[in-house]
């Protein structure tokens, strides 16, 4: 990257793009949503739905939609340049994908070898 | 030339080609390393979960020791992570604002947040240990000390970050050209809040 000592149109469109930020109300009603369904995360783990096949795939839900619920909105993804959601995802798809293989092939792969 | 007027504040700050300022591209590079580095941590919990070959175990009554993981402590530290969060983004609208009254109760209030939740994490390592569960007792002690404490750690920059930002604030003010300064930090601390949630359910919840 190098530094633009002239900025462009497009330095004017992204620092715009940069200033349409949640407001207040915003932020409440997705701290409430993340509140709710840690409770619901929470309420299942206590449940007989503990030994059922849906548990784990409940959690796993739950939880892909608070930590896409704090980036979207918190860290601003859904609202700041797509060159950030890259940044992030790109690594974040990579790391997912590793430590699926490494479940895979520690896991299956040892046990039945 | 044709110039154009940027914002207050954006006075400061390098523009890469982009259009987006070298901080912002910076951390945003760092988070994306962190995945991978939390990435590995929790792939090795969960590849040596069930493997251990004494006791204490995170779900299970093993060796006859009980079941050692506090659920309804370790939901409270969520909650409290969570709510940091929303402070967290309430400060950054502060200083965008220029609203210095607020912008330092939000501050001050997100780092008392994450120090409460140091505080539950120091109270789980205390009894852990009481209970006979140390990093070198078995696999579970080792991969879950090493991958909450490694979390532990980031919480704690972050928290140390927050109050030399509050410090900051008390001795000049935060204003509008200190906001993407905040907004590099609001990340962090909200990558931070993220990886707590993967940990929560794949360490606490699932078994």
């Amino acid at each position: 990257m190098t530094a633009d000592s002239s900025p462009s149109h497009e330095l004017a469109a992204a620092h715009a793009d940069e200033h349409h930020h949640p407001d207040w109300h915003t932020y409440k009603w997705v701290a409430l949503v993340l509140t709710i369904i840690t409770v619901g995360e929470v309420w299942i783990y206590y449940t007989p739905l503990k030994e059922t096949r849906i548990f784990v795939p409940a959690l796993l839900i739950m939880s892909v939609a608070k930590f896409t619920i704090v980036c979207m909105f918190y860290m601003h993804l859904k609202y700041d340049a797509k060159l950030f959601r890259g940044l992030f995802v790109g690594p974040l798809t990579i790391a997912v994908l590793v430590v699926i293989s490494l479940l895979f092939l520690f896991g299956h792969l040892a046990l039945h070898a | 030339m044709a110039t154009i007027a940027l914002p207050d504040s954006h006075a400061d700050h390098h523009y890469t080609a982009t259009g987006q300022t070298h901080t912002k591209i910076a951390i945003w590079a760092f988070i994306g390393s962190e995945c991978f580095f939390f990435a590995s941590l929790i792939s090795t919990y969960l590849i040596y979960k069930g493997r251990s070959v004494s006791g204490p175990c995170p779900h299970t009554v093993c060796r006859g020791l009980h079941p050692i993981l506090n659920i309804p402590v370790t939901s409270a530290s969520t909650f409290v992570l969570l709510m940091s969060s929303l402070s967290m983004v309430l400060a950054h609208s502060a200083v965008v604002r220029g609203d210095r009254k607020y912008s330092r109760i939000w501050l001050a209030t997100t780092a008392l947040l994450g120090t409460t939740f140091l505080g539950f994490q120091a109270y789980e390592f205390t009894s852990f240990v009481h209970e006979g569960l140390k990093i070198t007792t078995n696999l579970f002690g080792s991969t879950f000390f090493t991958l909450t404490g490694f979390h532990g750690a980031h919480v704690t920059a972050g928290v140390l970050w927050l109050v030399t930002m509050l410090f900051v604030d008390m001795k000049r003010g935060l204003g509008p050209r200190d906001a993407i300064n905040v907004d590099v930090m609001a990340l962090y601390w909200h990558f931070v809040d993220v990886i707590w949630v993967a940990i929560f359910t794949l360490v606490y919840l699932i078994q």
